[in-house]
């Protein structure tokens, strides 16, 4: 089998670490972050795991709820959802994300759609993953511009829930929740520490020589060029067909 | 069969029903969009609409923007999904044309159901931190009455919007419409003083003669009007009935990029009726 793709690459990171997730949440328009859902529950199934269940929001094929948009939040209130991705046009190094633009608000230059349901999902899900392809110092910043939800609470504060990692298309970095800060913990093939550093709008602590991240292995490979591509491109068929290219 | 059933109306009939500085509940893009409506409502005369998107919003809002017709839209976003960002709202907001109410889906939703129980507030987690409580005077923390150690908790007030707009697959001859499994639509006729559904169909019968129909049913005490329109959420889809015409929507975010791109693709618009 040839070898992964850096899109094949960055799924299986993703996948990855949303080991021991039974159940998992996925934005509408989040073909990697629903690539390596689906890969994760194919993985579970072939090795005899609990089954894995995903939820796409606005789909109507992959959505398993009946109560409107208002169930994702509540079975999360509930404690229900293990995992949720989210983005942001910024993130910081506190772990704070804006999906609102730009300062001065409310009259950003740079308007983005909104904060959506963040500043209450990254409080209620345990493991929600920051998700970004493009690793960009506008996009990684030093700090945001507007607070969609903040990356640590005060102790007395209600909060299940938090950032667990940050993905991009560079790097791997986990969430200290205790030190409220990042820590990189891999770098995707072809990619060094340099680069990253000047590409990452806040310090962030690192080994000497970070780590690869690890390659897919050839199981892995397999399920993502069979059963989930097939199960991917109902949802985002142009992704799916492109997927072992890009 | 059609003159009997309670409420119906046209479509033109309906947007009459919008008067300048109501409050107005709209549904999210995939729950069933009135866009039938649009063409009435931009060719009448309502302005300074309160628009409240339950929970985020795209081209309906978008294109009452773009009208002049909206002094602030309370949201959780704004986006036209795979077409991109709402272009109309992006330039209203760095303008400062319309006063931004920037929430979060579970505010939105608690703030309906808070309407829905004749509550006055709903506590809702999360939010503590944010700049989108900070920006939100209505809005107010209080430690839980219930808890003896601190626990700050976030209590929003009722939404109770003038009118619902949505649209449907079906209603009966008794003016219940077929939600499906879009709850949300229901939490917005409950919070609503008047709902007005558009529908792809009337049925001759009753809603109510199956079960499974009578368990995704929004009876009809909590409808003012229905409006028969056929492919009614065009461009958007309707969730069993038909799908979403990307190219259209794409078609949209491209002509309305310029002001007068989007003057000329409303023109064009309102002169189609709002159809293919």
């Amino acid at each position: 089998m040839s070898g992964a793709s850096p899109r094949e690459h960055l799924i299986c990171t993703v996948a990855d670490l949303l080991q021991g997730c039974r159940t998992i949440a996925v934005g509408a328009s989040s073909p990697i972050p629903a690539a390596a859902a689906m890969l994760h529950r194919a993985r579970a199934a072939v090795s005899g795991r609990p089954p894995v269940r995903i939820s796409i929001l606005g789909s109507v094929r992959h959505n398993f709820f009946t109560n409107g948009s208002a169930e994702l939040f509540d079975s999360a209130a509930q404690g229900r959802i293990d995992a949720f991705f989210l983005g942001g046009g910024q993130i910081d190094g506190q772990g704070n994300i804006n999906l609102v633009g730009t300062a001065p608000y409310p009259r950003s230059p740079l308007r983005w759609p909104g904060s959506f349901g963040s500043s209450f999902l990254y409080f209620m899900v345990p493991k929600v993953i920051l998700f970004r392809e493009d690793h960009d110092p506008r996009v990684l910043v030093d700090r945001v511009d507007f607070i969609s939800a903040p990356g640590t609470s005060e102790p007395h504060v209600a909060r299940p829930g938090g950032p667990h990692a940050l993905v991009t298309g560079k790097a791997l970095f986990r969430f200290d929740r205790d030190a409220g800060r990042f820590e990189l913990s891999g770098l995707h093939p072809g990619h060094d520490l340099e680069a990253v550093r000047a590409a990452t709008g806040f310090g962030f602590r690192h080994a000497p020589v970070p780590p690869v991240t690890p390659a897919p292995d050839a199981e892995s490979l397999s399920l993502l060029r069979g059963p989930v591509r097939d199960t991917l491109a109902e949802s985002y068929p142009g992704f799916a067909a492109q997927l072992q290219s890009a | 069969m059609s003159a009997a059933v309670p409420g119906l109306m046209t479509p033109g009939a309906m947007a009459s029903e919008v008067h300048s500085g109501m409050r107005l509940a709209l549904p999210v893009d995939y729950a069933g969009v009135p866009m039938a409506l649009m063409p009435h409502l931009v060719a009448g005369g309502a302005r300074d609409l309160d628009l409240v998107c339950v929970p985020t919003g795209g081209l309906q809002p978008d294109i009452l923007i773009g009208a002049g017709r909206v002094r602030s839209v309370e949201t959780s976003a704004m986006t036209l999904g795979e077409a991109g960002g709402a272009p109309c709202f992006r330039r209203a907001v760095a303008a400062g044309d319309i006063a931004v109410r920037d929430a979060t889906c579970p505010a939105i939703h608690a703030g309906l159901m808070a309407a829905q129980k004749g509550v006055p507030f709903m506590a809702i987690r999360g939010l503590i931190g944010s700049d989108v409580l900070r920006h939100r005077p209505d809005w107010k923390v209080i430690q839980n009455p219930l808890s003896e150690v601190a626990d700050p908790i976030v209590v929003v007030p009722p939404i109770r919007p003038d009118v619902a707009l949505f649209h449907c697959p079906v209603a009966d001859r008794d003016g219940n419409v077929l939600i499906g499994r879009r709850r949300e639509l229901a939490s917005m006729a409950y919070a609503s003083r008047h709902t007005f559904v558009t529908v792809e169909r009337v049925i001759d019968g009753s809603l109510f003669d199956n079960e499974q129909t009578a368990a995704g049913t929004l009876p009809a005490l909590y409808v003012t009007g229905v409006a028969v329109a056929e492919r009614g959420a065009w461009p958007y889809g309707l969730g069993g009935e038909y799908e979403a015409d990307t190219a259209a929507l794409r078609d949209y975010a491209a002509a309305a990029r310029t002001p007068r791109g989007f003057d000329a693709w409303l023109e064009r618009f309102v002169a189609d009726g709002g159809m293919p």
